[in-house]
């Protein structure tokens, strides 16, 4: 293990305790009113939470910029995030959005996306192809998402789909913890079984295949890391943007370089990003809790900027 | 030995007949469009046939396991695309993922037998956003050679070099063909090919018309008729250049 990842454990290691007492009532554990409860039936599920959508979202950001080769890929570019979002969205309208069909909804549009995208892209493995398929997924899921928010029977369900589609953690519950986490292991799985393939895109489709990469037998693992990691992440909080698309950004430059090299320190590094964004929503002062898919994106947009202004003066 | 039969592929190629032989340095020339660069990638598994077959040592490149193919066979694009700003140790590794050991001891003695056949020891450490041009080609070349593939099949891999680099890169190959491995390479200079190849396959519209010694090869008749170009061939034998007449 190198030092990046022992540093980003030992940080995680850090913040999940003191995180776990932040909040619009910090707890003392010695003098708090029920503490032991909140910690563990409130706060503790909520960190685990964090750790595990943050992981899933920041492997999936590594792959996918791996697999196109471009640092400006991001999960949701594939459509599973997206028909994830529009299975649960098609719940609430439904009137099913309870704590179980929720999740079940949203893991049905992933596996739908992750399936469609299988079928177009078929045996050939092309990324071209792939890629647009996977773009006009996210288009149609999006759009089909705002067709049944508009059919919303009332103000009151609109804004119930809209709100949660902005992505949280408020209110979740060990159910969700213990639905996210093996989906989201299994998914890093898969996508550290596409690493040896995806280090050898470096060199371009070509002197890959060269290499051995099968590129159909990289998909199928590239689809199933993405799918089970992401689909997983949008059925327990929503819609969070950014993570997948800045942590590999950050990390990149401490690593080798790799893809492969890559992946467990996005992971990490994902997750400690979502711990500490979530506690940042507790702790704000506002009158409603700040959505954490707001929050990312506030922290993300500028902090993106500046990456590239910075790209820009390198390049000049 | 590797072997191309009544290889077809549309247009690009039609009936290609060749047999290269291992510890020789074969070029393939022929004008813009010849089909140079898809039989170079057929000759590497890379393109599914539509007629005829590649042959490796008599078994058929498609009935090979992937691995198997990939170890024995190295193959150097003509793109040289690095999508990731990585340093040259870790990107002359890749070449060792058909192997798979390029954690292990065995690989990394051969990344560093790789870089030292192309003077890169002292660069291992540097990005490859900073190389010069010809270090670059070292690099990828050393990538190549890093998996010490019994088949070295380079796609243009002297274009853009200055003289000297070009002369290095083809004493490296040189030395690889007299270890045992076959090289073949996609040449568009023809003094290049006439000079320092040991057999020349021209190939034009998609077929073979011409397989022998580059003097036989590459004759001014040969010239003429393929490239369009009255020329003649100046100079001793091993250090000859080309002059339109």
């Amino acid at each position: 293990m190198n030092r990046l990842v022992i540093f980003l454990i030992a940080a995680i290691a850090i913040a999940l305790p003191l995180s776990l007492l932040a909040g619009r009532v910090w707890v003392d554990p010695a003098s708090t009113p029920n503490a032991a409860a909140i910690l563990m039936e409130l706060r503790l599920p909520r960190g685990l939470l964090a750790l595990v959508v943050g992981a899933g979202l920041g492997a999936a950001g590594a792959a996918m910029q791996g697999y196109l080769r471009n640092p400006l890929a991001d999960p949701g570019l594939f459509g599973i995030a997206p028909g994830a979002a529009l299975g649960a969205v098609l719940s609430l309208w439904l009137g099913l959005g309870t704590a179980l069909l929720l999740p079940a909804f949203a893991l049905a549009g992933a596996a739908g996306a992750m399936a469609l995208l299988a079928l177009i892209a078929g045996r050939t493995g092309g990324i071209a192809l792939f890629t647009l398929a996977g773009m006009m997924l996210a288009s149609l899921a999006g759009a089909l998402s705002s067709l049944i928010i508009s059919f919303a029977p009332n103000a009151f369900a609109m804004s119930e789909i809209v709100t949660w589609l902005m992505g949280a953690l408020t209110d979740r519950s060990w159910n969700d913890v213990s639905l996210a986490a093996p989906l989201t292991a299994l998914g890093i799985a898969c996508l550290a079984m596409a690493g040896r393939g995806l280090d050898a895109l470096t060199l371009g489709e070509a002197a890959a295949r060269s290499l051995g990469v099968e590129p159909a037998r990289l998909q199928f693992w590239l689809i199933a890391g993405v799918g089970l990691t992401v689909g997983a992440g949008v059925a327990v909080a929503g819609i969070i943007g950014f993570v997948g698309l800045i942590v590999p950004h950050l990390v990149r430059p401490l690593t080798d370089r790799r893809p492969s090299s890559l992946l467990g320190p996005s992971a990490l590094a994902g997750a400690l990003l979502v711990l500490l964004a979530d506690c940042l929503c507790r702790i704000l002062p506002l009158v409603t809790e700040l959505r954490l898919g707001i929050a990312l994106s506030l922290l993300g947009a500028p902090f993106f900027l500046a990456l590239l202004l910075k790209m820009r003066r390198e390049l000049a | 030995m590797l072997e191309a039969r009544t290889l077809s592929l549309g247009e690009r190629l039609r009936g290609v007949c060749a047999q290269l032989n291992a510890g020789a340095i074969t070029a393939i020339c022929g004008p813009n469009g010849a089909g140079k660069s898809t039989l170079l990638a057929s000759l590497a598994g890379l393109l599914g046939a539509q007629g005829g077959s590649v042959m490796l040592d008599g078994t058929p490149l498609h009935a090979l396991a992937v691995r198997h193919r990939a170890q024995a066979i190295g193959y150097l694009p003509q793109d040289g695309q690095v999508a990731w700003d990585m340093a040259v140790r870790p990107l002359v590794a890749l070449g060792r993922l058909p192997h798979g050991d390029a954690a292990g001891a065995q690989g990394a003695a051969a990344v560093e037998r790789a870089l030292a056949a192309l003077d890169l020891a002292g660069l291992a450490q540097r990005p490859v956003s900073t190389l010069s041009g010809g270090e670059r080609a070292r690099a990828l070349l050393a990538r190549v050679l890093a998996g010490e593939p019994r088949w070295i099949l380079a796609d243009e891999p002297l274009a853009a070099l200055d003289l000297g680099h070009q002369l290095a890169l083809l004493a490296t190959l040189r030395s690889a063909a007299k270890a045992g491995a076959g090289v073949v390479l996609v040449l568009h200079d023809l003094a290049l090919a006439m000079n320092h190849a040991d057999r020349v396959l021209v190939l034009d519209g998609g077929e073979v018309v011409a397989d022998g010694a580059p003097e036989a090869a590459l004759s001014p008749a040969m010239v003429e008729r393929v490239w369009g170009v009255s020329a003649r061939w100046l100079g001793e034998p091993g250090a000859r250049a080309l002059v339109a007449s």
